[in-house]
């Protein structure tokens, strides 16, 4: 199928919103609106926004705990998440999923995760409805270098590579499982190579390049749409602050996370728009201007946004009866 | 009325809503050319097609975790898990992820996932293939738990799972796959949450879960015998559990004994026995006994094994106590 031409400039406000989501949802966690634990995905904006600019609206992604990048991509409205992490009645999920379970099934997000490689399994279901379908659609899981040590990833990757399913398995590999580097967790350096072990290509992109990510997907998607089966993913990335907000980070140097720094996704993805004229003088400070204007209204709609009443904790658990209360 | 076995019934049920609903597959080790080690898919294959009747890696994370992603985009799976015991491979798709999927998201994911799984002994199965788990999911808010006993109802809940939005669990006990019974040949669906009484009488009530049908009537036999009047009641389902006609029962005789293969250490009857001290604890006239597994793995040896199963002669005893009890 053919691709709209990329609007570089939507490739930034989706990275600048993410950004600025984190920085916002960070403040109000201290602020007390926020309730629970976050973890966030500043210094990984472009492997959410090149992944999902690969996608139709149609096709689906599953993400992680650190996930509230990959639902912005995908379409996610900051106000509905914001509302979310602040456990209020508006947010995507009636305040019962918090960040790790952020979720919408009409934009295709079949959900964040609180497990590691909890979502792989349920991304290779999704893309085997497709393929029987015929639909020409995708699934694509998100996942971070901790979740190929996890059985799920093992047995979902073996069942998609053997069924040729429509999925796209999206390692962004951070360097880090929690507190522990992956060399001390993955006796191989490239975690791309396990994917011929399972029968589809491993391919490695450097995860701070947007446009590189968007490059690489597309090809992992076109591949998936024409019956070509998985690809595996490994993009290159690192996460800037701890694993969760308050993580004292004393298993990395000082000057490790500088080095990141000085390889950061949206500030270096802006100054490239900048200095090859690819957009109009002053579309960026604009962007900014907007994108700030998005995250004042969200945190606004987030705080004004009422408490669940605490009955609706009973309703939502089953579907088809007691008018889906517990029983 | 015509009458065929549990197994057929089951192969009846998932055939009839395959035909009926395109989006109804079933998946599993085993379950196409070989057609279920049980052989409750047999035939299947040669109707629907490898597509519709999947044979799958040995991977019970993938396939249960596969039927919600297939299920959160509008797929009615049903997977098998050739033995109960299996289930551990994939408890975090089942606790975390399967059940869990409506009420994290605020109601919204509707997971109509069916999951068969084979329990039960005796048989020599020995220790991971004998069990009943069925206790440990009732701790799992979001799942229903189904235990059929007749062919009748092995087909009406089955279908009634099918045609569901909640996922269940839908536990067969092996030693029942032969039982013959009346199935009507027309459509019909067995509703979760309604006990079937199987036996009125007035000077006890035995609740008899899942395989232990056979033994429990039998006792009842005996026990009429020494002019002991058994009412025994089925209750079909664990979630939702029709806890009115357990209570009205016990209401009425008195006396409560609950049978079951599952460990007797806070297996349902455990559950059962509280509901029945919360609600009926004043027309008690006796403790309420359970007759259980002995809490040990399954042995091997074929009389250990039977040493440790709930037998006729337990259920006559534990009626008798009740029945002779004296404050």
């Amino acid at each position: 199928m053919t691709q709209a031409p990329t609007n570089l400039l939507h490739l930034y406000r989706q990275m600048a919103t993410i950004r600025q989501f984190e920085l916002r949802a960070i403040n109000e966690r201290r602020s007390g609106l926020i309730p629970g634990f976050i973890h966030s995905c500043v210094g990984q904006e472009a492997t959410a926004v090149g992944a999902c600019a690969a996608l139709n609206r149609d096709d689906v992604i599953a993400s992680t705990h650190r996930g509230h990048g990959h639902l912005i991509a995908k379409g996610g409205e900051p106000k509905y998440m914001m509302a979310e992490l602040a456990g209020r009645s508006d947010g995507y999920c009636g305040g019962k999923g918090g960040s790790l379970h952020l979720s919408d099934f009409d934009l295709g997000i079949l959900g964040a995760n609180g497990i590691v490689a909890g979502g792989i399994p349920m991304a290779a279901g999704a893309a085997l409805a497709f393929q029987m379908r015929g639909e020409d659609r995708v699934a694509l899981v998100f996942f971070g270098d901790g979740a190929v040590n996890e059985g799920a990833f093992h047995e979902a990757a073996n069942l998609a590579g053997l069924w040729k399913l429509p999925v796209i398995f999206f390692c962004e590999n951070n360097l880090y499982g929690e507190g522990t580097p992956q060399h001390k967790q993955t006796p191989i350096p490239d975690l791309s190579a396990r994917a011929p072990g399972y029968g589809f290509p491993g391919v490695i992109v450097d995860g701070n390049d947007v446009l590189a990510v968007l490059e690489t997907t597309r090809q992992a998607v076109a591949r998936a749409r024409a019956g070509g089966g998985p690809t595996f993913i490994e993009a290159k990335t690192y996460r800037q602050r701890g694993h969760y907000e308050g993580d004292p980070m004393i298993y990395r140097s000082q000057e490790e996370m500088e080095a990141w720094k000085q390889r950061d996704p949206v500030v270096g993805f802006r100054k490239w728009l900048e200095d090859s004229n690819t957009v109009e003088p002053g579309a960026l400070d604009a962007t900014d201007a907007e994108v700030q204007a998005l995250l004042d209204d969200a945190v606004a709609f987030a705080a004004a946004s009422p408490p669940p009443a605490p009955e609706s904790a009973l309703e939502g658990v089953y579907g088809d009866t007691h008018g889906g209360r517990v029983f | 009325m015509r009458e065929i076995s549990f197994s057929q019934a089951l192969n009846e049920a998932m055939s009839e809503e395959m035909r009926r609903d395109a989006s109804v597959f079933l998946m599993g080790e085993d379950v196409g050319v070989f057609g279920g080690v049980f052989g409750v898919s047999a035939g299947m294959l040669a109707e629907f097609g490898e597509e519709r009747v999947r044979d799958t890696p040995i991977s019970e994370a993938a396939i249960v975790g596969g039927g919600l992603g297939a299920a959160l985009v509008g797929m009615r799976p049903i997977v098998e898990i050739m033995f109960a015991d299996f289930v551990t491979v994939a408890m975090d798709q089942v606790v975390n992820q399967v059940a869990k999927a409506r009420a994290m998201s605020g109601g919204k994911a509707s997971v109509p996932l069916t999951i068969r799984l084979v329990n039960g002994a005796p048989g020599s199965a020995a220790a991971q293939h004998s069990q009943s788990p069925e206790a440990w999911f009732m701790n799992v808010p979001g799942l229903k738990i189904v235990l059929p006993t007749t062919p009748y109802d092995a087909k009406g809940l089955l279908k009634t799972a099918i045609r569901g939005d909640d996922p269940v669990l839908f536990f067969e006990h092996k030693n029942l796959y032969a039982v013959t019974g009346e199935v009507p040949e027309e459509d019909y669906t067995v509703p979760f949450g309604q006990a079937a009484i199987r036996r009125e009488g007035s000077d006890a009530t035995v609740i008899a879960i899942g395989g232990v049908s056979a033994t429990v009537a039998e006792a009842a036999e005996r026990l009429a015998e020494s002019g002991i009047s058994v009412e025994i009641i089925d209750p079909r389902t664990l979630v939702p559990l029709d806890t009115e006609t357990l209570v009205n029962s016990v209401k009425k005789t008195h006396r409560a004994v609950i049978v079951h293969e599952a460990h007797r250490r806070a297996g349902p009857g455990a559950e059962i026995a509280a509901i029945l001290a919360e609600q009926a604890i004043g027309y008690l006239d006796a403790p309420i006994l359970r007759v259980a597994t002995k809490n040990v793995p399954f042995p091997y040896n074929p009389d250990l094994e039977q040493f440790i199963l709930p037998t006729v002669d337990d259920v006559v005893a534990a009626v008798e106590g009740v029945v002779k009890y004296m404050l």
